[in-house]
């Protein structure tokens, strides 16, 4: 079982999303996500002051093995990209939680939090899909 | 799903089981991209059991085999443990199968075909083997076992026991049956190496022992990205029965000019006749991204795409083979997720012995 921090909330699509408290959350994929992934090879990060709306696909993560999809979790305007993935993508396997985030957004209904996945429910959402 | 004889050691050394067409196999042991690079710069094994061994004895098989493959097996008659590509033709001139076929002496061929195309391909050549009154028989009593890298055949020789001086003696692309062993210099990598066959009550045995001299378990996905650098067809994904060898960069294995009446060879002959319009070639992205098969290309000349396509790990760049028109030249794009990214036709392979073929 991968580890899946408690102070973090996720989405049935494997991202996690971490309230920095000042009206903006980070998001990334799951150490689970990268687990099902494989070796990074290419991201795509969205740019700087894109709208986005909850579940809208904003990033794409390259393994060797496929492409994938990651979606927002929050609606709100993108504040930043993880520039640094672009010649690092493995960083997303070696810290997945850390480093490897992916967008960082300046939430426009802080609502939207609620609705979210706590660690207990992803665990069981990982487990069952297992 | 059907199981290898070295399941068990899959599942003991970590292996992510997937299904590959029917069989349960590992895709990888925790890093294709380490596998990747094991292979390249050390010493790799694959469990190719699921692959068919095909016996194929009888007094008129060289004449057999010149009907059945399109490639002509006069270039390995004669020559004990030779080794041929080939592919195996239908009617109308498509690929049925890419095979390696090894001449054992004159009554006896052996060939290893796909595993996902093991049905149609035996019910093929029993077909065609009647008239020849050659006997074809399937060794599932063998496992294989292909060992490929740099250091390969030396770790390999190690652990071979009383076949190991036989199997350093051999050159490239030749095979002996070295006691119950056979022994191959043959390989799906552009690495030197073995692929061996061996009973598969012993190949546990023989897996752990390879891997106690150094040799590192690969999954299937470490196969795909090494063949793919080194310029090697997938059937089914780079050819299949509705693709012309001749669209498939396989001319060279084409042997027309010897007058063989091979299955296959009268749609060939016209195509060639009228002309090729397509070729296969080899692309380099020159951006950001990673190819995959099945994407657009456009070129100046028209459209084409993609067939198979990867993150190269060995090069940092993603690589491609694409069907593309004839006139073509050598800057394309790629479409990737609705934008057109620039792309260089180069010359397969890309990667061969460890260092990289391309500019």
């Amino acid at each position: 079982m991968s580890n899946v921090p408690s102070d973090l909330k996720y989405t049935k699509s494997h991202e996690w999303v971490k309230d920095n408290g000042d009206g903006t959350v980070t998001v990334g994929i799951t150490e689970h996500a990268q687990e099902l992934l494989g070796d990074m090879v290419f991201v795509e990060v969205p740019e700087e002051g894109n709208e986005v709306s909850a579940g809208d696909d904003c990033a794409v993560v390259e393994s060797v093995k496929a492409a994938s999809d990651v979606y927002s979790p929050v609606s709100g305007e993108v504040t930043a990209g993880n520039e640094e993935l672009a010649d690092a993508p493995e960083t997303i396997n070696s810290d997945a939680f850390g480093n490897g985030w992916i967008f960082k957004i300046k939430l426009s209904d802080a609502s939207e939090l609620d609705g979210l996945m706590d660690a207990e429910a992803y665990t069981a959402l990982v487990a069952e899909e297992a | 799903m059907a199981k290898t004889p070295l399941y068990d050691k899959h599942v003991e050394m970590g292996g992510k089981m997937v299904d590959f067409t029917g069989w349960d196999m590992p895709i990888n042991y925790g890093s294709q991209l380490e596998e990747h690079h094991a292979v390249r710069q050390d010493a790799g094994m694959f469990d190719v059991s699921h692959m068919t061994v095909v016996d194929m004895k009888g007094d008129r098989v060289t004449e057999f085999l010149k009907k059945l493959l399109a490639n002509n097996v006069d270039k390995i008659a004669g020559k004990p443990g030779k080794a041929l590509y080939s592919c195996m033709l239908n009617e109308t001139g498509g690929v049925i199968d890419d095979l390696i076929t090894y001449y054992m002496n004159d009554g006896w061929f052996r060939t290893v075909v796909n595993a996902a195309t093991r049905e149609k391909d035996l019910a093929w050549i029993e077909k065609q083997a009647e008239a020849f009154e050659v006997a074809v028989s399937v060794r599932d009593d063998v496992a294989m076992i292909a060992v490929q890298g740099p250091n390969a055949r030396e770790k390999a020789i190690s652990v071979l026991g009383d076949a190991a001086d036989a199997a350093s003696q051999l050159g490239v692309f030749f095979a002996a049956e070295i006691g119950d062993k056979f022994v191959a210099r043959t390989g799906y990598t552009g690495e030197d190496g073995f692929e061996i066959m061996l009973p598969a009550e012993q190949s546990a045995d023989f897996w752990q022992a390879l891997a106690d001299a150094g040799v590192r378990p690969c999954g299937l996905g470490a196969r795909d990205t090494l063949r793919l650098e080194a310029g090697m067809n997938l059937y089914g994904t780079d050819m299949d029965e509705d693709i012309s060898p001749l669209e498939a960069a396989l001319g060279w294995t084409i042997s027309l000019d010897d007058g063989r009446d091979f299955i296959g060879r009268g749609p060939l002959e016209a195509l060639k006749a009228e002309g090729v319009q397509r070729k296969m070639v080899g692309l380099v992205l020159e951006e950001r991204g990673v190819l995959r098969g099945h994407q657009k290309v456009v070129c100046e000349a028209g459209e084409g795409e993609t067939t198979s396509g990867t993150f190269s790990p060995t090069l940092s760049k993603a690589i491609a083979f694409a069907r593309i028109p004839k006139a073509a030249d050598e800057s394309v794009q790629v479409e990737i997720r609705g934008k057109l990214l620039n792309a260089k036709v180069v010359k397969f392979p890309f990667v061969r012995n460890g260092k990289s073929c391309i500019d």
